[in-house]
């Protein structure tokens, strides 16, 4: 397929090829990161990870629509507190959900997924009655769309550099929550076990909450920066969903940089693959693939070793 | 009568003849005063206009509206009962059909073809609806399909679609594939000069077929034309990256696009972001009406070209009425698109067709159906096709950063339908 | 008498309610078009059932129950097809004889995997061994690798989704996203008919109280409290020389045959097969059914399939916008609230109650009915 195409046209395609592999690896990131620490760490089968992506879309709707009613002339940064918002509203909804559901369900976590299943039939449902079923238009500022020209056949998009840095800030910052933080720690020491870590004095209802608000505050910001690329409707959130979970389990549940290699993998078979081939045949064959690996390393790629 | 009309008899007859006019005179005046007393004079009586026991009574006649409302589908359905219930709010204050008012049940297909055949059904076998408009989906309609043919129902199905059936219970509101497909291409080969296309499309019947169509009609019909690539996605895609720098390698003349749903989203956002300048690169596209560009935003899209029957901006009498009526029924901030305006010739043509057979029967309803014109719509004159499609115009829209469509070509004649072209299989 | 046959007393008599319910009751009450649609529903509950003993007693969640009843639907509907495409019938097309669907692919002969199944006794055993053969492979390379709990349940996820994928993408083979329509008789026999349908009904609950008895076997013998132990403490059973994975993949393959055997009842009565049944959203919906009547209860199974479809199908009638509330809420006040389902609730609010009634100084039997064990993780 490349025969009769100059070398500068190789050469240009090979780098946008590769810089949408890298645009499709922070979203995977993006996607997965929240059901990392909910699944991975809790252990909690959340089916409404992708209903609370759309909550933090939605949410940047309403705020782009506020911007243009009341302070047009502020209309070009309203994506930054849309994104506050969006990651406010889903950790408060999912603060909510947490006290009022999951936390009876931690000793059952294959009962969270039909639990969380039913609420995501909720959430679809109630944002159909409050949004209409159509899907709404996020308007983005001027600055945000287009692509910067890098050379004749080289251009970047500019919201593709705007996710990649959103991707690389959330994945820093969670990092260093995690693992850096002495709430993290509690966090890490509440999931490895929970009995001795309310014993040693931490608050583990507590970490609990704040644990699944911070996930599902990601996914919100997920959802929010989904507006650029993707669409915003009551039932887009199901279109997430069994990829997000792929790449967590993939990667391993436990770990994080597990999830962020195996988004790397994942992502760049894919986007490899659908360059060559059909965009149906790719996914197929990059599932199929991530299946094969699965049967052969069943915990992942990587395994976090502690004594059950 | 059996005895011979001899000489004698004749005082007998006329005797009897005066006998049997007396006692009919009661009932005579028993049925004036029965029809003086309705709001129409010319109503005919139920026991005539429906023999085969639908829910048709003297004042009511019961048809259904068959769509999801809940589901993925939900985001496309929702416009065609919208526009469903305008038509036959307006047949009733007009007078209703054949003298009784139009009452509507409505049921959810809940984006699902099994659940669609379920609720059909019931609509036939419960409800005896005299018609029922609905469906949006190939997948749905192939799965009522049967369903309609066994239970002898009448099925008004809005959406342009791949073509490959014709039933005698179903009208076909929407253009069938060669009738969106070849006059656009054909335009586009002539006005931009274009010779070289790329076909995409979501992986499923309506595309491929069309594609295929298109294929047929570039390598086959257009001159020096070819097709530099196809290429299909699951639906609910939303990764386009790789295939818009394919797209850049292999510059063609046009890009032809058939994706539905929400990968329309993230096709065009994406293809923007990528610096791919619509106003330069010719984009034709027989999927995205006014209702997706609310989703895709009017600015990603802006400058592509659309190939189909009805634009909302349509500059005509029927239709400036038709768009200040649907926006008074259903809020200024509504759009109309090609599969909505479909959707609303389905409760007029079952009028028009009603009144000229005279009867609900779905049999004579059926036979009826092909001639019949409906003057009114709102994208101009149709009439229906012994085929039972629409014989209808071809339009060509340029998207405006607004949301709308300006129509920048329209075909001199209506468009044959031809649900089995030969030569395109 | 405390058994009958190998039931208990108080699961003779639940069945025997069953089977009164279904037979006589709902028959009576229902016209043919609801009866069909309890018909419909009852296919589902074949899959509940595979399901409570898979995951009820085996421990194994599987998310995938989709698949299976998808093969098993799509193998008799091949039949059916290849029956309703013969040369009169599809003259119209360019290949008279194959079906309408492939004509309009450009397919001008039948695939080779079409073939076999124009013989009736092969696709009976299709519908049965190919989704067999696939459990298998499944099975042997997951739980060989001890692949359990959510990690078996994703992956399960994951081949439904590859599967309605490559059913979507081949619909020359397969009819696509629009599945095999318009199916019409079995052996000439005209399977649309309201006649048709009682007597598919009939056979539909026929085989549903096989299995169901089927289903206590495998309850009652050793095979049956090998899987509860395996549930509740996996290692041990494997440190008594037990081979878990022998005896996962067997109820494995069990329940996906019964999933099976409802795919192809449900392509009998409904008439259709499509993809919509292969994806994620319906294998969910089914685990769902389970829970409802009860994980651990193989007549709560029927009875939750029977409520939760019933309960769809009025409140979309009455409801449309609004029915989802309903149904989410139902699924989550039965895992917060009633983790046993309804046959939980039945034994810790009704049974006491009619216990009480029939005692007459008998002594109360502790461990009657339903296990009380934990539910499975």
């Amino acid at each position: 397929m490349f025969y009769g195409f100059s070398i500068t046209d190789l050469t240009s395609i090979f780098v946008m090829q590769g810089f949408a592999g890298l645009i499709l690896f922070s979203v995977y990131v993006l996607m997965a990161l929240g059901l990392a620490i909910i699944f991975g760490q809790m252990g909690v089968i959340n089916m409404a990870h992708g209903e609370f992506m759309i909550l933090g879309a939605y949410m940047t709707y309403l705020t782009s629509q506020l911007f243009l009613t009341f302070v047009p002339v502020l209309f070009p940064v309203y994506f930054f507190v849309a994104m506050i918002i969006a990651f406010c509203a889903s950790g408060a909804l999912g603060m909510l959900v947490e006290w009022a559901m999951i936390r009876h369900l931690y000793k059952r976590p294959l009962d969270t997924l039909l639990a969380t299943w039913g609420l995501s039939l909720i959430l679809q449902q109630a944002y159909r009655s409050v949004f209409g079923a159509r899907e709404v238009g996020v308007e983005l500022p001027e600055w945000m769309m287009g692509s910067l020209q890098v050379t004749d056949g080289i251009e970047v998009q500019i919201n593709g550099l705007f996710v990649m840095t959103l991707t690389l800030g959330i994945t820093v910052a969670v990092g260093y929550v995690m693992y850096w933080s002495r709430w993290g720690r509690q966090v890490r020491a509440v999931m490895q076990n929970r009995v001795m870590a309310g014993a040693v004095g931490i608050d583990t209802e507590k970490v609990d909450r704040y644990t699944f608000a911070l996930g599902c505050g990601i996914a919100g910001v997920a959802g929010s920066a989904f507006t650029m690329i993707g669409s915003t409707g009551p039932t887009a959130g199901q279109l997430y969903i069994v990829d997000t979970f792929l790449i967590v389990v993939f990667g391993g549940a436990q770990s994080l940089l597990g999830t962020i290699l195996s988004a790397f993998s994942i992502s760049q078979t894919d986007s490899t693959l659908e360059f060559f081939l059909s965009g149906s045949t790719a996914k197929v064959l990059t599932l199929l693939g991530v299946v094969f690996i699965l049967m052969l390393r069943p915990q992942g790629l990587f395994v976090l070793k502690i004594r059950k | 009568m059996s005895s011979d009309p001899t000489h004698s008899e004749l005082p007998d007859q006329l005797r009897r003849k005066l006998l049997l006019g007396l006692a009919a005179a009661p009932f005579v005046g028993l049925a004036s005063g029965l029809t003086a007393g309705r709001a129409f004079a010319d109503v005919p009586a139920t026991s005539v206009v429906n023999t085969t026991g639908l829910a048709v009574t003297d004042t009511e006649v019961t048809v259904g509206i068959l769509h999801s409302v809940t589901g993925t589908m939900a985001i496309s359905e929702t416009g065609s009962v919208e526009a469903e219930k305008l038509a036959i709010s307006q047949i009733n204050e007009a007078g209703g059909v054949l003298g009784r008012k139009i009452k509507f049940i409505q049921e959810d297909g809940a984006s699902d073809w099994p659940t669609f055949a379920e609720k059909a059904k019931k609509l036939l076998v419960n409800d005896h609806c005299a018609a029922v408009m609905g469906c949006w989906t190939s997948a749905s309609r192939k799965a009522v399909l049967p369903v309609f043919e066994q239970y002898n129902g009448m099925l008004y199905y809005p959406t342009f679609y791949e073509g490959l059936e014709q039933s005698k219970n179903v009208i076909y509101t929407g253009q069938e594939a060669t009738q969106q497909i070849i006059a656009g291409l054909d335009w586009v080969n002539k006005t931009k000069g274009a010779k070289s296309f790329y076909l995409l499309g979501s992986d499923y019947i309506w595309p491929r077929t069309s594609n295929k169509i298109a294929r047929k009609h570039i390598e086959n019909h257009l001159t020096g034309c070819k097709v530099l690539g196809e290429e299909y996605f699951p639906l609910g895609h939303t990764q386009f990256n790789s295939v818009i720098n394919k797209i850049k390698l292999a510059k063609p003349d046009v890009i032809y696009a058939i994706i539905v749903g929400g990968s329309n989203v993230a096709f065009y956002k994406q293809l923007k972001a990528a610096g791919i300048d619509l106003s330069k690169q010719t984009l034709l596209t027989i999927s995205v009406t006014e209702d997706e560009i609310d989703g895709i935003g009017g600015e990603n899209i802006a400058g592509a070209f659309a190939c189909m029957k009805y634009f909302q901006s349509l500059d005509n009498p029927n239709n400036k009425g038709f768009v200040s009526a649907f926006k008074k029924m259903w809020g200024e901030k509504t759009v109309i698109g090609d599969v909505t305006q479909a959707a609303y010739l389905g409760p007029w043509l079952w009028k028009l067709t009603v009144e000229k057979a005279g009867s609900f029967d779905i049999d004579k309803i059926a036979a009826a159906s092909p001639g019949v014109e409906f003057k009114g719509a709102p994208e101009g004159y149709v009439r229906i096709h012994e085929n039972h499609h629409l014989w209808s115009k071809t339009r060509v829209g340029k998207a405006l950063a607004s949301g709308q469509y300006e129509l920048v070509y329209e075909t001199a004649d209506l468009v044959e339908p031809n649900p089995f072209p030969k030569g395109y299989q | 008498m405390d058994r009958l046959l190998f039931l208990k007393r108080s699961e003779a008599v639940g069945l025997l309610v069953l089977i009164t319910l279904l037979v006589v009751v709902l028959p009576l009450s229902l016209d043919i078009f609801r009866l069909n649609l309890v018909g419909k529903y009852l296919t589902y509950s074949f899959v509940a059932i595979g399901l409570v003993l898979c995951w009820g007693f085996g421990g194994i969640l599987s998310l995938g129950q989709g698949i299976f009843f998808g093969l098993g639907g799509y193998c008799m509907a091949m039949f059916l097809k290849l029956e309703a495409s013969s040369v009169e019938n599809t003259k119209i097309q360019s290949t008279p004889g194959i079906p309408d669907f492939m004509d309009w692919n450009q397919i001008t002969s039948l695939p080779w995997f079409w073939v076999p199944f124009k013989s009736f006794p092969f696709t009976l055993a299709a519908i049965v061994i190919v989704p067999a053969v696939l459990c298998f492979i499944l099975g042997t390379a997951m739980f060989r690798r001890r692949v359990g709990g959510v990690y078996f349940a994703i992956i399960t996820q994951t081949v439904a989704a590859i599967l309605t994928i490559l059913i979507v993408g081949q619909q020359g083979f397969t009819g696509g996203i629009n599945g095999i329509t318009d199916l019409r008789t079995l052996h000439g026999w005209d399977i649309r008919t309201d006649h048709a349908k009682y007597i598919l009904y009939f056979v539909n609950v026929a085989a549903l109280i096989a299995c169901l008895l089927f289903g206590y076997t495998v309850r009652h013998s050793k095979l049956g409290r090998i899987l509860v132990a395996m549930r509740d403490k996996e290692d041990r059973v494997r440190f008594s020389g037990y081979s878990v994975a022998g005896f996962k993949t067997f109820i494995f393959c069990l329940a996906a045959v019964l999933a099976a055997i409802g795919g192809a009842m449900f392509t009998l009565q409904v008439g259709f097969m499509s993809p919509s049944f292969v994806g994620i959203v319906p294998s969910i919906e089914m685990v769902i059914y389970t829970a409802v009547g009860g994980r651990l209860s193989l007549l709560g199974a029927v009875y939750g399939t029977l409520l939760v479809n019933a309960a769809k199908t009025a409140f979309s009638e009455s409801f449309p916008q609004l029915w989802l509330f309903g149904l989410g809420g139902l699924f989550i006040a039965v895992v917060l609230a009633f983790p046993n389902g309804l046959a939980g609730i039945y034994d810790s609010y009704v049974a006491p109650h009619i216990a009480g009634l029939f005692k007459r100084g008998r002594a109360p039997k502790p461990g009657s009915g339903v296990p009380q064990s934990t539910p499975a993780e």
